[in-house]
């Protein structure tokens, strides 16, 4: 039976079929998807959200060296947060297959970076797959789970956006039930003790040259001879894009396997054809592997580094065509940002934040990065997750050694702190400044889509469970300054801001509202009740002063030549940030 | 190129687009083509620009669509359509919801919603602008406006010897069914005049 997959659900279907019993994952775009699929086979799979990456390929590799068969799953940004265990995993190997999908975004779709995680598998020494189609992504986890298992090292498969949210045509196929293989103790192997580490180390290096002997056969790596002209080496979806713009005017020598490269398979296609291009998305991560074997050929000469390929890209760069378009008339479209959404629970907190004088902000990973938008301008910097606290730190212990004015103001949200501001705040509790953390639980995590977390009761198979509680957890890492707030309240926003601020110890606020697009559950209900009514605006009240329009809200909008504002009733939950920011009152709520 | 189509909805997060986008691919599957169809999750979600790209023929290489390729462009804003308008193919079809859903900058008073987006698509390409938002309500939901553009897709591509109703039914809520099939029918009137 075919069906028409995502690349992210054709993985889950791979690792149903290929046997696996233990799936991970952290939430970030374009991975997402894939942890949310395995969860639907609750009966064969467990599949579970950890805190953060590194969490994640831990249990992964726990899983596997017990002896069934894992898999960890995460944006590429992750794997930076797993680098850790994946470096020392590389060396002491698997037991049951293991996989590590990383889902890397050219064109920084929904991330802070454009890193290509293809390096990844070379720095660790570890073999890699690269899928460029649905079906493929499928195949290749079972193909993944057997190269794991024969050449003892975990697997890196390295997808990208377009692979992740492209859908595509794949043939469904049974699970395959490998079982669990048995574990016996062997510290020579798994304990990376020193003396283990050295041992280790010379595995590695006769495990990848057995890989590069598998890389020259396997069938992973194909060609495809079509005019000899012009021979193109591909990998990902960039073959897709090459294949669509070339056709059958040029040879494919199609990567499937990426590490180690089949230098001698690459090396005698060369040699028959006129002219070798490389077509891969970011860096020149094979075409850097081919001028290091002494084999000529044209890539980020030509094929653009930085964003995303696409056909178009690709046929002006490689043929030179220049592709006629229908020009756009620019005077006829405005830009249009994301925006906190209508009723969004971080919206109030950040308007009383923007208006505080010689604030540093110090931002971090989620929705509340929108904060840092027009009109709100609340937010100086965003790095990675967690780094709101500890770089709040390192900026207020400066500005109070050297008696500057300003302070310093970290707001992260819920998963963001479970996943490592935790260990940010705890530096703040040890080495005291005087930051102000906020703590924007909005009880999910939301911007990758809904994900359960540690705080919100649920796992990611539904299972009810512990909550983690937040107050508890920043006394007991050692903050004492703790207050948690409605964040649709402004005046208690405002007077928490101010008690902060004004203290000589670290504190914590932490902003306690649910995602306005989250399904309640019976918890939420019982605490926050349901949203009901709207708000509207009595237009011979409205003095055209713009205050509400300033809270960024898109349920807000302005006529400038009646100098009226108004609200639209289909977007607007009834929040009441506007109606406390309007100096005339004339803003009511309706239908309470 | 090739017999591959190429087909762009464009809108603004919350529109429907990838629902119509998802409805589209799996008629097309069960006609019997290969289809490929891609979109962005994430940020854009949250009320920015978003896009739904559908390609199918006999084999299908690229999930996207390049600029200067799409046969036809679906705005389900009219905006939106000026934005997206370099990836139509010249001598493609624009059909244009006359639907205005104001950006921020325009929501804070910074810019105003440009007043001859219509006017200029007509004088690029041939444009057909369809009330889908007036045809929906009129039905008696607003919120089938997407299935009202999907039925103009359909009919604007060729494409209603495909069997979509049972696509529609398979992807609404049953509930919902009766006014969704008439949205769709409707789209499909609105472009046969």
């Amino acid at each position: 039976m075919k069906k028409l997959l995502t690349g992210n659900e054709a993985i889950a279907q791979g690792a149903w079929e290929a046997g696996v019993m233990y799936a991970c994952a952290y939430p970030g775009t374009p991975s997402t998807e894939i942890l949310e699929n395995i969860a639907e086979f609750k009966a064969d799979i467990i599949a579970e959200w950890a805190p953060n990456e590194k969490v994640a390929l831990e249990t992964a590799a726990g899983a596997s060296v017990f002896g069934a068969r894992s898999l960890a799953a995460m944006k590429m940004v992750g794997v930076n947060v797993a680098a850790d265990p994946l470096f020392s995993f590389a060396y002491s190997g698997v037991n049951g297959g293991m996989v590590l999908v990383s889902a890397d975004d050219p064109g920084c779709h929904s991330s802070q970076d454009e890193q290509d995680n293809r390096y990844y598998a070379k720095f660790a020494k570890i073999a890699m797959v690269e899928p460029s189609d649905s079906q493929e992504a499928k195949d290749m986890v079972r193909v993944a789970m057997e190269i794991s298992e024969d050449y003892d090292t975990p697997v890196l498969m390295r997808i990208t956006t377009r692979i992740c949210h492209s859908k595509s045509l794949v043939e469904i196929g049974p699970r395959q039930e490998v079982g669990k293989r048995p574990y016996v103790r062997d510290v020579n192997k798994y304990d990376l003790v020193p003396a283990t580490a050295r041992k280790r180390r010379v595995a590695v290096e006769k495990r990848v040259e057995r890989l590069a002997e598998f890389s020259e056969t396997t069938e992973l790596n194909s060609i495809e001879w079509h005019d000899k002209k012009i021979g193109i080496v591909a990998s990902g979806v960039g073959y897709q894009y090459a294949r669509e713009v070339f056709g059958e005017a040029a040879s494919y020598l199609k990567l499937g396997f990426t590490y180690p490269l089949p230098i001698n398979k690459i090396r005698d296609f060369a040699s028959q054809v006129e002219t070798l291009y490389v077509v891969e998305e970011l860096e020149p991560y094979i075409e850097e592997q081919l001028q290091a074997a002494g084999i000529a050929c044209i890539g980020k000469a030509k094929v653009p580094k930085i964003g995303e390929l696409t056909p178009d890209i690709i046929a002006k760069a490689l043929k030179g065509e220049t592709i006629p378009l229908v020009e756009s008339d620019p005077s006829q479209v405005v830009a249009r940002p994301p925006l906190l959404c209508a009723g969004c629970p971080h919206r109030g907190f950040f308007y009383e934040l923007s208006k505080i004088k010689n604030l540093m902000i110090t931002g971090d990973i989620g929705c509340y990065s929108l904060g840092g938008n027009e009109p709100l301008n609340a937010k100086d910097t965003c790095i990675c997750m967690g780094a709101s606290v500890s770089m709040g730190h390192g900026v207020q212990k400066i500005s109070d050694r050297l008696g500057d004015a300003t302070k310093v103001v970290a707001v992260i949200g819920d998963s963001t702190f479970f996943h490592s501001g935790m260990t940010s705040l705890l530096h703040v509790a040890y080495n005291r400044s005087n930051t102000v953390s906020v703590i924007m639980d909005n009880r999910i995590t939301g911007m990758t889509g809904h994900q359960e977390n540690p705080g919100t009761g649920f796992t990611l198979q539904g299972m009810p469970t512990k909550i983690a509680d937040i107050p508890a957890i920043v006394k007991a890492l050692g903050i004492d300054a703790i207050r948690v707030v409605n964040p649709l309240d402004l005046k208690e926003s405002r007077e928490a801001l101010a008690w902060a601020l004004s203290l000589d110890e670290p504190s914590v606020i932490i902003t306690r509202w649910p995602c306005v697009l989250k399904k309640h559950s019976d918890a939420d209900k019982q605490e926050f009740g349901n949203y009901i009514g709207t708000c509207r605006i009595d237009s011979a009240k409205c003095i055209g002063c713009k205050m509400c329009i300033k809270t960024g809200c898109p349920a807000l909008r302005f006529d400038k030549a009646a100098k009226k504002a108004s609200i639209d009733a289909t977007q607007c939950v009834g929040c009441k940030v506007c109606l406390q920011v309007c100096p005339v009152k004339a803003i009511s709520k309706v239908g309470e | 190129m090739s017999d591959v189509k190429s087909i762009l909805m464009v809108g603004v997060g919350g529109q429907g687009t990838i629902l119509a986008g998802k409805i589209l691919s799996m008629g097309l599957m069960a006609a019997g083509y290969d289809v490929k169809m891609s979109e962005v999750h994430g940020m854009a979600q949250r009320g920015g620009s978003v896009s739904n790209q559908v390609r199918f023929g006999k084999k299908v290489y690229s999930p996207i669509i390049g600029k200067g390729q799409a046969d036809i462009l679906v705005a389900f804003e009219m905006m939106e359509a000026m934005r997206w308008l370099e990836y139509l193919k010249p001598g493609g079809k624009i059909v244009v919801n006359d639907f205005r859903i104001p950006s921020g900058p325009i929501l804070i008073g910074a810019c105003d919603y440009p007043e001859q987006v219509l006017e200029s698509l007509k004088t690029k390409a041939d444009t057909t602008v369809i009330q889908a938002g007036e045809i929906a309500k009129q039905i008696g939901n607003p919120r089938t406006m997407n299935l009202v553009l999907f039925g103009a897709l359909v009919k604007g591509m060729n494409l209603t010897d495909i069997d979509f109703e049972t696509e529609i039914a398979a992807n609404v809520k049953p509930e919902t069914l009766k006014l969704n099939l008439e949205a769709f029918r409707a789209g499909i009137a609105a472009l046969e005049k």
